[in-house]
């Protein structure tokens, strides 16, 4: 099943529909950084919402597609996790540590939006790097 | 009154519905919502353990009961190569396939009860159990 | 009565004996017995239990109707030895009679009542062989003391069932969860957490934060005299899980004692947000909140 990925401006949005096998989670993250590539996106959004459980290899693979994005200079922001995939993740011991999440698109969008912010003022001196 | 499903693994979909029917299943036997969701990733775990390392196998979901709790029972089988060291196996952190580890551990945390027995070139057998106290 | 295995032991009041040939013999008469005056031992019971004032919340047609169902059970009970069937029998009376105010002397004083209508009509048909009606009662009465037994268990049982349920329910009207400002939730934590209470506390929490779209969650640990490596572990798991929610926490009140058992299970204490206590945590909230915002006003040049 393959996840559809919107571009907005300079963000991708990638929206999780419904169960995903490990090789459909393998394809979305071939498929983001294909295109965080090809389009120089600056945000990567990835929407679980719809998951209703998050196992070791979907966590691994969000981690990578954050670690790859930001190799390409985009963030990505881990959204929708449900309170009880949270919950059962923290007991399986997935952390995500590294990897930004908010509550749901709006959020992750808002904080994709104050990171390019941030980093423009930082380059531009008026909030010290590091 | 035992319900009993089997679910072949022999490919990726398979881990899929494995843990929706597991999910399924413990609705039915009136776990949380929580409970659900830990249950599911817990099969998710080990049926993906037996696609990994024996590329086939089987997941048998049972209800039952014991007093006045309701029980999930899930037995893992797979004819692979076989854990040489269980004990290791269940320590946070090691995987022979470069991952991160995480299955059997992992799935151990969030299950009540849980077994491992291997036997190097027959195969695996993992079972695990989760129980509620009966609400009526 | 179902043949059991080998046991040497003497015969304990509770225990049904090992059957000999005659043992079987008599509860079949007996059991018969029952059956013939079905109609007549039901409906003095019932007059008895009226007379000693016995479910009194109940209608006579209703007592009638169980009395009924008691008795029929009784007897196959009897009959059959086995007490699956008597059992599940009684905690489905007693889940209908509980709710009605009926208590647990009423349930034992109805089945004692009955207990004792029947044995009078033994008495009644064999008054004139002494020695066949003790052989009868020697029959009747350890299965009649477990019957006796197993339906007021089953009682209790479902009255300690009803009670936990109550609890429960209890426990999940009680959301400490408090929303004070927008986008910032605060969970007082008092008393002794048991790991169960624990776990509700946490569904309760990330459900909140979802549905108030929180921002900033405080967990005040103030009234939290002790805690055990269970339960703070779980005290870090509702942290990583918060914030895959996408909340920061700060955690408020944390005692000397807590802290070094947090150090002991292995917790990074500079990776947790900590501040001594409930109202300095809001107020780091609130900052956080604003931040942001100040945050954006500072850089955005002025002219």
């Amino acid at each position: 099943m393959e996840v559809p990925i919107l571009k907005q401006g300079h963000y991708l949005i990638a929206s999780i529909q419904s169960a995903l096998t490990d090789a459909d989670l393998s394809q979305l993250r071939e498929a983001l950084i294909e295109r965080v590539g090809k389009y120089r996106s600056r945000g990567v959004i990835v929407d679980v919402t719809a998951l209703d459980v998050m196992d070791s290899f979907a966590v691994r693979t969000l981690r990578d597609i954050a670690h790859m994005a930001r190799l390409r200079g985009a963030e990505t922001v881990i959204v929708g996790i449900q309170p009880e995939v949270a919950f059962a993740m923290v007991q399986l011991g997935l952390t995500l540590k590294g990897v930004s999440t908010a509550l749901d698109l709006e959020e992750g969008l808002a904080f994709l939006d104050r990171q390019a912010r941030e980093r423009i003022e930082r380059v531009q001196g008026r909030i010290p790097r590091g | 009154m035992a319900d009993e499903l089997l679910v072949p693994i022999a490919a990726d979909v398979d881990v899929v519905s494995a843990r929706q029917k597991g999910r399924e299943l413990a609705a039915e036997a009136g776990f949380s919502s929580g409970d659900q969701t830990v249950i599911a990733a817990a099969i998710s775990e080990i049926a993906r353990n037996i696609l990994m390392y024996a590329k086939r196998g089987e997941i048998t979901l049972r209800t039952v009961m014991n007093g006045d709790l309701d029980g999930l029972v899930v037995v893992a089988r797979d004819q692979g190569p076989g854990i040489p060291d269980v004990a290791r196996a269940l320590q946070d952190g090691y995987s022979t396939s470069g991952g991160l580890g995480l299955g059997l551990p992992g799935a151990r945390r969030l299950m009540d009860d849980f077994d491992v027995v291997s036997i190097p070139g027959k195969g695996t057998t993992v079972t695990m159990k989760k129980w509620r106290r009966r609400h009526a | 009565m179902a043949a059991k295995g080998k046991d040497t032991q003497a015969p304990s009041p509770l225990d049904p004996q090992a059957p000999s040939e005659s043992t079987a013999a008599l509860l079949r008469e007996l059991v018969a017995h029952l059956r013939q005056n079905r109609t007549q031992l039901r409906e003095e019971w019932a007059r008895r239990i009226t007379r000693a004032q016995l479910l009194t919340a109940m209608t006579e047609e209703e007592i009638f109707a169980e009395a009924t169902s008691v008795y029929d059970n009784y007897v196959e009970a009897l009959e059959t030895g086995t007490f699956e069937a008597l059992q599940a029998y009684a905690r489905n009376l007693s889940e209908r009679i509980i709710p009605r105010g009926v208590e647990t002397h009423e349930v034992i004083g109805i089945v004692l009542l009955l207990r004792d209508v029947l044995a009078r009509s033994l008495f009644g048909k064999y008054h004139e062989d002494f020695d066949k009606l003790n052989r009868i009662l020697d029959a009747y009465e350890p299965a009649a003391n477990r019957i006796a037994n197993t339906v007021a268990v089953g009682f209790v049982q479902e009255r300690e069932r009803i009670i936990r349920q109550q609890q429960e329910a209890i426990r999940e009207l009680s959301t400490p969860v408090l929303q004070v400002r927008e986008r910032l939730l605060i969970l007082p934590i008092i008393g002794v957490i048991d790991p169960q209470r624990a776990r509700q506390l946490t569904e309760q929490l990330l459900r909140a934060i979802r549905t108030n779209r929180a921002k900033v969650v405080v967990i005040d640990i103030t009234g939290v005299a002790a805690m055990d490596s269970n339960v703070a572990n779980h005290l870090v798991q509702t942290v990583e899980a918060s914030r895959l929610l996408g909340a920061t926490v700060i955690v408020t009140g944390l005692s000397p004692e807590i802290a070094q058992t947090l150090v002991t299970i292995g917790v990074d204490l500079s990776e947790m947000a900590t501040v001594g206590d409930l109202q300095g945590g809001i107020e780091e909230a609130e900052r956080l909140l604003g931040y942001k915002v100040l945050a954006l006003e500072e850089v955005t040049p002025k002219a």
